[in-house]
């Protein structure tokens, strides 16, 4: 299959701020060469969140390696989600959210005032815990997205090639026009995939995409990430420790102590996460004698 | 070994063949007293009905429905009513709807959390709750005498519409709040603007339960009169309506009239009058149950 043929709608005023790329990975477990990331798409620096006055993660550090999947992972708690959900900014709906940090999408510090949200979420998609197909047609539903961002593509060429990357166009090209509440749970997240690279996103969030999912329709999405790992960033946030190791090829394990605040504690290749982990915490949560 | 472990089956600890035929009994009797309840309610709405219908039935004839009202009861009829109650109520929601559809969606959507909103939701909570007549008592000193309209169509109108307000506001957020947020969150994912989002998502999953709203405070309005006869609609109309400053008589105004009257004659007359607003009433109930489940059914 060749690149995705996707215009970037109308209007692409992305424009990256002239900033020198950060130094190497700073946080500290990630020493060793071979763990360095060269070609970052997204990179955290103490990134600390705050609910009100209550403090959900800590000084958060890390980079994530473009057209790579990145799985976070960590006990109920541990802040994972709201860091995922820092990369869209989505967290900025929430009324009482307060953020510290810097979080570069290429360069670009996408907290800083400047940056529309609006824009950002075109270009950083999300999928979510439960599918949520709008209560449309199928084919609306991959076209909304395109609509809102003003493509003045083919609509039909947008709609069948979304739905062919999502590995779906096979069982729903008869059914284009029935509403995608009638699709089979597995079938609604690989539908709300399709929605999401509609709009020709660079990363693609995923929050516990599977844990709705019976372990076929499971299966199904581990293998689209990893295809779709080839042309564009992704980063899952999975309570399946046995998923991160199938699908990622980095993994970050956060872990909240007694103050409730989410902090990293391991960084690095997800085969060093899983085999030799540095921090004792880390090999006690995968071993499972927590979490 | 020390494990708690479950009682075994048949043990004395747990409540004999007694105690559960008395729960059982209970929730007979429970129930007996219930559907006696709900039948009581029924009986006396069907006395009233037939007892309406008993008397007025004997009147509902073309006649009833073309004439202009008249002091000989039998000449009498519903013309003008039913063309005033069709003004006052279009205007009406020509009016109401979209400014209540608009405040529900800021509410819901737009506006921040702050105190400025808690002292609005507490307000459209009090004004649902305020009894008609004082809405009319507003519709006399604003509209009718300030405001120069007189008893017309238009301060009728307006002074509906400020009635039915609160709560359509209160039923279309109510709609708005049952939209899951999957959606509303969906939809920004996507980079939608707020706009967007419910424009394009939330307001269609919605629609069905803001057009109940809609449908049930028409219904309202058309039952109404303590509020129109407030502010002087309580004249003898003996044209057809057609421009929103003249002045009218609704239904159930025309009603309240026949059953001032001393002449037996009246009385059927205001007994037909009332089979007709129960019937529109009823309708309108029926279009709202209607539209619901007709969008529930493509969910």
């Amino acid at each position: 299959m060749t690149q995705p043929h996707i215009d970037t709608p109308a209007t692409p005023h992305w424009r990256p701020l002239s900033r020198s790329r950060a130094s190497a990975a700073t946080q500290g477990a990630v020493g060793a060469e071979t763990d360095e990331i060269t070609d970052a798409a997204i990179e955290a620096k103490e990134i600390s969140l705050w609910y009100g006055s209550a403090q959900a993660i800590g000084d958060i550090t890390l980079k994530i390696e473009r057209h790579r999947v990145t799985a976070l992972i960590g006990p109920s708690g541990c802040g994972k989600s709201t860091f995922l959900r820092c990369m869209n900014r989505m967290n900025d709906l929430i009324p009482s959210v307060r953020m510290t940090g810097e979080l570069f999408l290429d360069d670009q510090n996408i907290l800083d005032q400047s940056v529309d949200p609006v824009e950002l979420r075109r270009v950083v998609g999300m999928v979510f815990q439960k599918p949520n197909p709008f209560p449309k047609s199928v084919y609306d539903n991959v076209a909304f997205g395109a609509r809102i961002n003003g493509y003045k593509g083919n609509y039909d060429e947008l709609v069948q090639h979304a739905l062919e990357r999502a590995a779906l166009w096979d069982e729903v090209k008869d059914k284009l026009h029935t509403s995608g509440l009638a699709l089979s749970g597995g079938q609604q997240q690989r539908l709300c995939i399709a929605r999401a690279l509609a709009v020709n996103p660079q990363v693609i969030l995923m929050d516990e995409p599977c844990s709705a999912l019976d372990p076929i329709a499971t299966q199904r999405i581990e293998d689209l990430m990893r295809e779709l790992a080839e042309d564009y960033t992704i980063v899952v946030v999975t309570h399946n420790m046995q998923q991160a190791a199938r699908v990622s090829d980095r993994t970050a394990f956060m872990l909240a102590r007694e103050d409730r605040v989410g902090r990293l504690v391991e960084y690095g290749l997800t085969e060093q996460i899983f085999t030799a982990p540095r921090d004792q915490r880390t090999e006690a949560y995968i071993t499972g004698r927590f979490g | 070994m020390t494990a708690v472990r479950p009682e075994a089956p048949g043990s004395d600890r747990y409540q004999g063949a007694r105690e559960r035929s008395r729960r059982n009994t209970l929730s007979a009797a429970s129930r007996w007293f219930f559907l006696t309840a709900a039948a009581l309610a029924l009986l006396v709405l069907a006395v009233l009905a037939y007892d309406t219908i008993s008397q007025g039935a004997g009147r509902l004839n073309l006649q009833f429905f073309t004439s202009y009202p008249s002091r000989f009861a039998d000449q009498a009829g519903l013309r003008s009513s039913l063309i005033g109650s069709g003004w006052v109520l279009a205007l009406t929601v020509v009016m109401a709807v979209p400014i209540a559809v608009g405040t529900a969606i800021w509410i819901e959507e737009f506006a921040p959390d702050n105190w400025f909103l808690t002292v609005i939701k507490l307000n459209l909570a009090n004004l649902a709750g305020v009894p008609s007549i004082i809405y009319g008592v507003l519709g006399l000193a604003v509209f009718v005498r300030f405001a120069g309209m007189g008893p017309s169509i238009l301060a009728g109108s307006l002074t509906l519409a400020l009635m039915i307000l609160p709560m359509t506001v209160i039923a279309a957020q109510e709609a708005i709040r049952q939209v899951p947020s999957g959606i509303r969150d969906g939809a920004l994912a996507l980079g939608a603007t707020r706009w967007q989002a419910v424009r394009g998502q939330i307001l269609p999953v919605a629609l069905p339960g803001i057009v109940t709203g809609v449908i049930l405070a028409i219904a309202r309005a058309a039952g109404e009169t303590a509020s129109l006869i407030m502010i002087g609609a309580f004249t003898f109309i003996a044209f057809d309506n057609s421009r929103i400053t003249d002045d009218f008589t609704t239904l159930p105004i025309q009603i309240y009239n026949w059953t001032t009257r001393p002449q037996e004659a009246f009385r059927a007359n205001a007994a037909a009058a009332i089979i007709v607003l129960m019937v529109i009433v009823l309708a309108f109930n029926l279009i709202a149950t209607i539209v619901r489940n007709r969008f529930r059914r493509f969910r």
